[in-house]
């Protein structure tokens, strides 16, 4: 409809979208922040005032990837100029990477970034994958003490990871289960499942189940049913749980810190452990952190379709 | 095709006794309605034919096979949910081709079913189309052939029409007849909408409490309603019901109602009604509205009666008619009883009075008095 706004309406209008402006703003400051300090030079990271305007340059990220150790004199200029140009990078900040046998030698970063995927994207799809046939269960069956049970399930969330990190330790470590991927994954499906399973009992519930009746009559067994019907209806509620799953494990610090010191460490406590170690390069901890944020974008991003109908999900349905 | 027997049928949820010894015998190629009010167990009836839900004890045929023990997928029936049921993320192709899939048919069968069930219901040009972009008459249709793609043994439809507006419902109606007509599946048909009941039953069977109440043809449960119960649920508006008084009167009997005047029926009522009232039980009289004659003039036979209250409806009127205490509706030509207060003259059409012991709510059976 093709309307003229009233004066005081438009005004309103105005106001909204420069509040909507400024809260914007507010949140992605700490996030440019982290992104524009991974790309500076050094001796501007930390200046004060903070440099506005800088040449991006990528060292931080080629630092952040390698084991590098001080040059003790100048590199020669024939070596400077056959190396790459990631190593020249190196070379100009008075560091050489450190290689064995030839191989360069990479930093601890990407094996605690692959651990971090690894235990998140396997915990998700486990805490996902059992949560909605448990809520399906919940949804569709008759089961005895229903509400004592998901109760229950709830009630596994109710104490502060910290409050519980100590004598899982211990456990765990009784059971070597410490630093171990398996350990980890196993923690956070079990920290996500009741969360998934409560989140997908809303969605199943919010399918009718005439639709695997129908089926059943036509018939297909109820796990065909399950397939080809109940799984598409729910495709939108598992996206929206499977965010909110891989974004906990994602950033879970805690039980990570706890439990895992090296070969399972996960990013989150790896990346604060590098502050404070001699002299700080926060150019290199802003490129981990940066790198850090990305999957989590990238994911929620991915799957935005499913999670704007996923979290208002029975408001806007039909 | 097949007929359906159901004997003795019992259904409890927990402790709430749903399906009473249900009996009912459905025979091939018939439309059998069931009709009663929300929460008699019609859907209940109709899940447990299609083994949606399980019964506690009693016999299912179908094609005279007990099928109660069978899992939903092997009584080769279908099922019309009142929502339709259709897949939100299937076209209208698909989602009546969905049956076909499961007993694998070729995809040149499937094609081929489905444009000719598609081209009975006249719904071709929607079949690319997802159900979110479909009319609610076009769903229906969609849901319903679904329904017969497979040729199904029985078709069981639970309030199919009920959630469309009315201009609509009335289109579905006939079209639901005409395919009735045409395929001749037999169909079990829900709803508590008595009008769609009559148009659409060859027989109609009235449940209430869990409780089969009457089977017939629309005209016997309308014309020869066996209690009270299914004299005021079929009809629109209901029947009046009404306390009366009998006394033989000379050759005749007088029929008193509210303690007014009393109207003249035959003489042999008088013994007939006592030999089948029970000692001690009420008895009240039902007539429709349309068995309450009225005229301006008196006449022989005529009472005076005071009109109290009209409703017009268009073709016809309801006009409230004060019988010495009592209202009761009676049917009159739209404008006929001019005005409120107006006093008319009015006598009750003896052939359509019913009589029912108000006590057990049976109808009388007026058996010619023996001796
Ligand atoms: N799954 C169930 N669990 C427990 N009770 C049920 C269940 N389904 C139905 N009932 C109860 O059984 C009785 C009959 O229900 P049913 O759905 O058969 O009625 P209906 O005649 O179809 O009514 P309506 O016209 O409202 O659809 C009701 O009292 C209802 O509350
Ligand atoms: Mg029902």
């Amino acid at each position: 409809m093709a309307m003229v706004a009233s004066p005081g309406k438009r005004i309103r209008n105005r106001l909204a979208i420069a509040a909507v402006l400024v809260v914007t703003l507010i949140f992605l400051a700490p996030i440019y922040w982290i992104g524009s300090t991974a790309f500076k030079p050094r001796d501007q990271a930390t200046s004060v005032p903070p440099t506005v305007f800088f040449t991006p340059e990528t060292t931080a990220f080629v630092k952040l990837f390698t084991k590098r150790v001080q040059l003790r004199q100048p590199v020669e200029p024939e070596t400077y100029a056959a190396a790459p140009w990631w190593e020249q990078r190196i070379f100009d900040g008075g560091e050489r990477v450190l290689r064995v046998k030839g191989e360069v030698q990479l930093s601890a970063y990407p094996s605690r970034f692959m651990n971090s995927l690894i235990v998140a994207i396997t915990s998700t799809v486990l805490a996902v994958g059992m949560g909605t046939l448990t809520a399906y269960g919940f949804s569709r069956f008759r089961v005895p003490a229903e509400n004592d049970w998901l109760f229950f399930i709830l009630s596994t969330r109710m104490l502060p990871p910290v409050v519980v990190a100590i004598p899982m330790f211990l456990m765990y470590r009784a059971i070597g289960l410490t630093d171990s991927h398996l350990g980890l994954i196993i923690l956070y499906t079990a920290f996500n499942l009741s969360f998934s399973v409560w989140l997908m009992k809303g969605f199943m519930d919010e399918i009718p189940k005439e639709y695997e009746e129908a089926a059943l009559v036509d018939g297909y067994t109820r796990m065909q049913a399950f397939w080809k019907i109940v799984l598409p209806e729910a495709v939108t509620g598992i996206a929206a749980t499977a965010v909110f799953c891989f974004i906990i494990a994602w950033n879970e610090y805690a039980f990570a810190l706890i439990m895992t010191n090296r070969r399972a460490q996960t990013a989150p406590p790896f990346i604060p452990a590098q502050v404070g170690s001699g002299l700080t390069d926060w150019t290199t901890i802003a490129a981990g952190t940066f790198l850090f944020l990305l999957p989590v974008a990238i994911f929620t991003f991915a799957l935005r379709h499913h999670l704007l109908r996923g979290v208002t999900f029975g408001a806007i349905r039909k | 095709m097949a007929n359906i027997g159901l004997r003795g049928i019992e259904k409890y949820f927990g402790a709430n006794y749903v399906i009473r010894q249900l009996n009912l015998e459905i025979a091939d190629g018939e439309f059998v309605v069931l009709l009663g009010p929300s929460g008699c167990g019609k859907t209940t009836t109709l899940r447990a034919i299609a083994g949606l839900e399980e019964i506690d004890s009693g016999l299912i045929t179908i094609d005279e096979r007990p099928v109660q023990d069978l899992p939903p997928g092997e009584r080769d029936i279908a099922f019309v949910f009142q929502l339709f049921a259709l897949y939100p993320h299937l076209t209208a192709f698909e989602n009546i081709a969905f049956p076909l899939r499961a007993t694998g048919e070729t995809r040149a069968e499937i094609e081929r079913k489905v444009k000719d069930v598609a081209a009975s219901l006249r719904i071709e040009p929607l079949l690319a189309k997802r159900p979110s972009a479909l009319s609610g008459g076009d769903l229906q249709r969609v849901a319903i052939g679904r329904a017969l793609v497979r040729r199904p043994k029985a078709l069981l439809m639970d309030e199919p029409i009920g959630a469309l507006d009315a201009k609509l419902r009335e289109d579905m109606r006939a079209e639901l007849k005409r395919l009735h007509i045409e395929n001749g599946t037999t169909s079990v048909y829900v709803t508590h909408d008595q009008v769609e009941a009559m148009s659409l039953a060859d027989r109609v069977a009235v449940m209430n409490d869990g409780v089969l109440q009457q089977v017939g043809t629309p005209s016997e449960v309308y014309l020869h309603p066996v209690n009270l119960f299914v004299a005021q649920f079929v009809g629109s508006p209901v029947m009046n019901i009404v306390p009366a008084e009998i006394r033989p009167d000379g050759a005749e009997t007088a029929v008193a109602i509210g303690g007014g005047p009393a109207f003249a029926f035959p003489g042999e009522l008088a013994a007939r009604l006592g030999a089948a009232l029970p000692a001690g039980h009420e008895l009240v009289v039902g007539v429709r509205p349309e068995a309450v004659r009225v005229a301006r003039e008196a006449a022989p036979g005529l009472r005076p009666v005071e009109a109290h209250f009209i409703e017009p409806l268009g073709a016809y009127d309801i006009v409230d008619l004060k019988v010495g205490e009592r209202l009761i509706k009676a049917r009159t030509p739209s404008g006929f009883v001019r005005r409120p207060g107006e006093a008319v003259w009015a006598r009750l059409d003896v052939p359509q009075v019913h009589f029912f012991d108000a006590t057990s709510g049976d109808v009388l059976k007026l058996e010619p008095a023996h001796g």
